[in-house]
């Protein structure tokens, strides 16, 4: 394809030129466009993740000594519940798919838009609603909520802070990734470009489509939970109040119907962005391509059915347990399935050692130590030993945010010269990757290890004993904090004044490569038409 | 372009032609109508957990609703159901008036649903049968769980009522001003749906708890 010509064609037609008639701020916050909602997304979600990082920072300070003396133990309360609840609910489950997904699924298929571009904005609406609703309960009357992210009854029925603010916000940011959903699906099945038929789509499109279904098919169950903690409190009708032959155990049970299948929301489209990255770097075609994008749809299936795995000490019936505890074993099959045939990408590949593919081989690391640890908790006697320390806490950890969130930013190092046309310095990049690793190793390796030997999770305090890999630990916050202020002063400073990025700077091979960096207003002057796989190198020119 | 458009059998020229493309307009409605469809089952699978746990309890409790009222609210969501369906084959026969004349019957008939809920509720108020009421303090637990599920249940069927009496009085203002029309129907189709899927729920809350005795 004449990339230059293309881009002679748009010169000075840009998404970020072309304001829609809108002044200012106007024209990003009232913008149909998936390319803006995607960077509203981003920033959105950029600064929560501020909020939350700035929150595990002063829990980690807290810890520097025993004894809670920063914090009163109800402070350390609301932090980490207000860590979870911003972190989770903010950041991780929007995620990649709100941001990168709304930027990218459309161009990766070839389709101006997508299927439904108001309601698109809307959800982004809904996310910020609820989003300042969650932080100013903050604020409200009753003080932060102190329930833990959860919101397990009946504590969450009874405290005196805020939680009935906090659930309302958690409800309404369900809803807005109900409709992302929706949206998403619609569109993969509507506007794919002539040509593209399902196994001509790019993985990352593969894990959306099978995260959309996720947040369509669980979200709503959670929705209803949290509408009847609501309800609960404000009437008191003594539905899972066991004072009131309400059962606890059947809000867990619905509370994580949703809340484990989420997990899949949130690491999916990561694995998409690994399968893009891969490839592009490897400078080869992806391996077992079918075996991956099926493979997306496998954990979305199973990944719905091991909720029981949260719940192995809460004593319901052990045939469940061991049929949860199998069941969570298999999930370990696909994700294998994924990780060998990126493996397998790499081998005998032309690997480029740039930013982007440091972050998957990061991600590789992490998430495997995240994934073995994950099965020592799945196995029903270590969990037993191993439930509510921090050995759970480091795991998810090491899953979250070294498995998610490392791949976001390797997103961000992938796609920034795309959307913002403009390219950061590969060398600090290196160099922020480094602290970042290290310091994220330090922060919760130990964690594992106290675990292990007995620290129990979300205490404000703790015994002697533990005070060398605690300190160590606090240590590893300030160096991947120190990490992440060098990545987004880098990244930051690209986008404003880094050099002119070309259309295609990697050697991408999807079709958001084809057009001029940044996109033009309606993604393509004409619709291609997709005549192969999407991973051929062959013709593919690295400018 | 055009040419695209035949092969692909549908219009992609630009963004605000996306907004025309009935059949995906039809899918979103669907996936949204299955979300919630299951945002009722997470309720529904509670009202069987318990009346598993609590059948006699449930039993007594379920003596107390009022059938009749019951019955009489099925029969006028059904009605409304097959009003709202004649306004969709009205407007597709292009018959603008008949079409308006039945989706405003179909409003009526959901106010009418309205109306008797309020006098249903307010004899159960008056009864002492609320959530956390002394006389319901007095009862077994398993007949306090029946009446907090009834009055969620209903009460956020209810709500749904409400929703769909908005979207349907909205698109009253929407065929008169011919936004949709004959060619263009798929807006009251879909609210058409959503229609449906509150009377499909109601159907399914009428036996469990004014039916089962």
């Amino acid at each position: 394809m004449g990339d230059k010509s293309v881009a002679l064609m748009y010169a000075g037609d840009n998404y970020l030129r072309d304001t829609g008639g809108r002044r200012g701020v106007a024209s990003w916050i009232f913008s149909t466009d998936h390319k803006r909602i995607g960077v509203l997304y981003l920033v959105s979600m950029l600064t929560f993740f501020a909020v939350g990082v700035s929150l595990g920072f002063l829990m980690k300070l807290e810890m520097l000594e025993p004894g809670g003396k920063l914090f009163a133990p109800q402070s350390y309360n609301a932090l980490f519940t207000l860590h979870g609840v911003i972190m989770i609910f903010l950041f991780i489950i929007p995620g990649i798919p709100a941001s990168f997904g709304n930027f990218f699924l459309p161009i990766q298929i070839g389709a101006r838009d997508v299927a439904f571009p108001r309601l698109n904005l809307f959800s982004w609406w809904l996310y910020i609603i609820g989003g300042s609703l969650a932080v100013a309960s903050l604020f409200f009357q009753g003080g932060p909520v102190d329930t833990g992210w959860t919101f397990y009854v009946p504590y969450s029925i009874r405290t005196g802070t805020d939680v009935t603010f906090a659930v309302l916000a958690a409800f309404i940011l369900g809803f807005s990734s109900i409709l992302t959903g929706i949206n998403f699906l619609t569109t993969i099945h509507r506007m794919r470009a002539p040509g593209m038929g399902w196994f001509k789509m790019p993985l990352f499109v593969w894990s959306l489509y099978a995260t959309a279904w996720i947040q369509v098919l669980a979200t709503p169950i959670v929705g209803i939970t949290l509408l009847l903690i609501l309800v609960e409190r404000l009437f008191s009708v003594g539905i899972f109040d066991p004072g009131r032959g309400g059962d606890p155990l059947l809000y867990q049970h619905l509370f994580w119907i949703y809340s484990h299948p989420a997990v899949y929301i949130m690491i999916l489209p990561a694995m998409g962005v690994v399968s893009e990255i891969i490839t592009t770097f490897a400078r080869r075609t992806i391996f077992g391509y079918r075996a991956i994008a099926l493979s997306s749809l496998a954990i979305a299936f199973i990944g719905y059915l091991v909720w029981g795995h949260h719940m192995f000490s809460t004593g319901m019936s052990d045939t469940a347990k061991w049929i949860f505890s199998l069941l969570t074993f298999l999930v370990a099959v696909p994700s294998g399935v994924k990780v060998f045939n990126w493996v397998a990408t790499m081998y005998k590949g032309s690997i480029d050692l740039a930013p982007p593919f440091l972050f998957v081989m990061a991600f590789i690391f992490l998430f495997s130590i995240g994934g073995l640890t994950g099965l020592i908790l799945g196995s029903l006697a270590t969990d037993v030993h191993l439930t509510d320390t921090y050995f759970v806490v480091a795991h998810f950890h090491y899953q979250m945010f070294g498995g998610v969130a490392f791949i976001f930013f390797g997103a961000l190092h992938y796609w920034l010269p795309k959307m913002f046309g403009r390219m950061y310095n590969l060398k600090v990049a290196k160099w922020s990757l480094l602290f970042l690793f290290i310091g994220f190793n330090m922060l919760y390796f130990p964690m594992f290890i106290m675990g292990y030997e007995g620290m129990p999770r979300r205490y404000f305090t703790y015994l002697p004993q533990f005070a060398t890999l605690q300190r160590i630990s606090t240590f590893g916050s300030w160096v991947l904090v120190t990490g992440l202020i060098v990545m987004f002063a880098n990244l930051v400073r690209g986008v404003i004044r880094g050099a002119k990025a070309p259309a295609n700077p990697w050697g991408g091979t999807t079709l958001e490569w084809t057009i001029p960096s940044p996109p033009p207003k309606e993604n393509f002057e004409e619709i291609p038409r997709v005549k192969h796989e999407p991973y051929r190198h062959e013709e593919v020119v690295v400018q | 372009m055009s040419q695209l458009q035949e092969a692909h059998g549908q219009v992609i020229t630009s963004a605000e032609h996306l907004h025309r493309d009935a059949k995906g307009a039809k899918i979103g409605m669907w996936l949204f109508l299955f979300t919630e469809l299951l945002l009722f089952t997470g309720m529904f699978l509670l009202y069987a957990a318990y009346r598993y746990i609590y059948s006699a309890e449930f039993h007594r409790a379920g003596l107390e609703t009022n059938t009749l009222i019951g019955a009489f609210n099925t029969i006028i969501l059904l009605t409304s159901s097959l009003t709202v369906a004649i306004s969709i084959a009205a407007i597709e026969r292009g018959e603008k008036r008949l079409s308006i004349a039945f989706l405003v019957t179909t409003v009526l008939l959901g106010f009418l649903f309205l109306v008797n809920k309020y006098f249903e509720w307010s004899s159960e108020i008056s009864r002492g049968i609320y959530p956390a009421s002394p006389k319901l303090m007095e009862q077994s637990n398993g007949e306090n769980l029946f009446f907090g599920l009834y009055y969620a249940m209903t009460g956020l069927h209810g709500l749904h009522v409400v929703a769909g009496i908005i979207v349907l009085s909205s698109l009253v203002v929407l065929l008169v001003r011919n936004r949709i029309t004959q060619s263009d129907p798929v807006k009251l189709e879909n609210a058409g749906l959503y229609w449906h899927l509150v009377d499909i729920i109601w159907i399914f809350l009428f036996p469990l708890f004014y039916l089962i005795k």
